[in-house]
């Protein structure tokens, strides 16, 4: 495929670019945010370790679990277990970048890869599959959600109690809300169906059965291995 | 407690909790980073191609899937209709404000 040979851009532009696209989901990143500070607070971390954490992890579903099992002292071999098996869903997403972001050099990839979430990089693959060449999309977008992820966190551990229930704003929603945009967006036609029926089925049977992000890893697999399996034999 | 005393324990960072978040900070970048990294040593072919193209709708559909399916009626309601706007609007943000709403008012009158 020529396509793939084609260089990949990485541009100020794109950056800001990316920044801007990410601005509805700081919404939820916001929101997801001070829920995190103040329940960080109650879990016993101090403004600091919150603050570090949420700075240098930036996942946040892996820092919720964390401070789920946070105690005095830290079981800090627990915690880093339970973060690769929330995270292991990552493996996938950056492989599925490679055709593109292979052709970066090592310091642009390597250096966007930590900013990659589940919702920036939705953003940075559709451009790639739209047949867009920027590719600074991951990074712009990582760099403002990080700000607003560690600024809320901030927030939100400063202002503990006083939050009422984000769930009465149905903020707790923007995430699904989000996804179920996206997934429009990724469309192709009635050949996804198959794949996504798979995908689902797997990811609900195993989340009721295994606690963490195993779920999005087993039906993630199950749906693209069957997508193209049936492709091969097309 | 006297504010100066309130500052040092805000910026307080325990020894066993510092080692916890730099060892989180290295498993979660371990993953992002891996992947990538990885698929140096899976030469592309059309199987490959065909299997990371699938890979986006799947890892969103299994995201979403459990999440739906533990909510109830008004989150059913809020991602249809969320589809449905981005269908028409094609405006994450638009699809995204009218799937809170939807799920906020029906909430309300639960």
């Amino acid at each position: 495929m020529t396509e793939h040979l084609r260089p990949i851009a990485f541009t100020r532009a794109g950056a800001l670019r990316g920044a801007r696209e990410a601005m509805p989901m700081a919404l939820s990143s916001i929101a997801f945010g001070l829920v995190f500070g103040v329940a960080a607070r109650q879990a016993g971390l101090t403004l600091a370790e919150a603050t570090l954490m949420s700075a240098l992890v930036f996942a946040g579903s892996s820092q919720f679990v964390a401070i789920g099992i946070w105690g005095a002292p830290v079981p800090v071999f627990a915690i880093v277990v339970a973060t690769l098996i929330v995270n292991a869903r990552h493996l996938l997403m950056g492989a599925a970048l490679r055709p593109w972001y292979s052709r970066l050099s090592r310091g642009r990839a390597y250096g966007s890869l930590f900013f990659m979430t589940d919702t920036n990089w939705p953003l940075q693959l559709q451009a790639f599959i739209r047949g867009e060449r920027e590719g600074a999309l991951l990074l712009g977008s990582g760099v403002f959600m990080l700000s607003t992820w560690v600024a809320s966190t901030v927030l939100g551990h400063a202002m503990g109690a006083v939050i009422g229930d984000p769930r009465t704003w149905g903020l707790d929603f923007t995430i699904v809300a989000f996804f179920a945009a996206v997934l429009v967006k990724l469309w192709r036609g009635p050949g996804d169906v198959m794949p996504w029926i798979v995908a689902a089925a797997v990811a609900v049977a195993v989340h009721a059965a295994l606690p963490g992000f195993w779920h999005v890893v087993a039906g993630a697999l199950a749906g693209s291995i069957a997508g193209a399996a049936r492709d091969a034999r097309r | 407690m006297p504010a100066g005393e309130a500052v040092t324990s805000a910026v307080a960072v325990d020894p066993l909790a510092f080692a916890a978040i730099v060892g989180m900070a290295l498993a979660t970048y371990a993953t992002r980073a891996g992947g990538f990294w990885m698929m140096r040593w899976l030469p592309m072919s059309r199987g490959v191609e065909a299997w990371l193209r699938h890979i986006p709708g799947a890892v969103i559909v299994a995201l979403l899937a459990p999440m739906i399916a533990r909510g109830g009626v008004p989150e059913i309601v809020g991602t249809a209709v969320a589809a449905a706007v981005m269908r028409l609007a094609r405006h994450d943000l638009v699809a995204i404000v009218a799937g809170i709403a939807t799920v906020a008012a029906l909430r309300r009158l639960a």
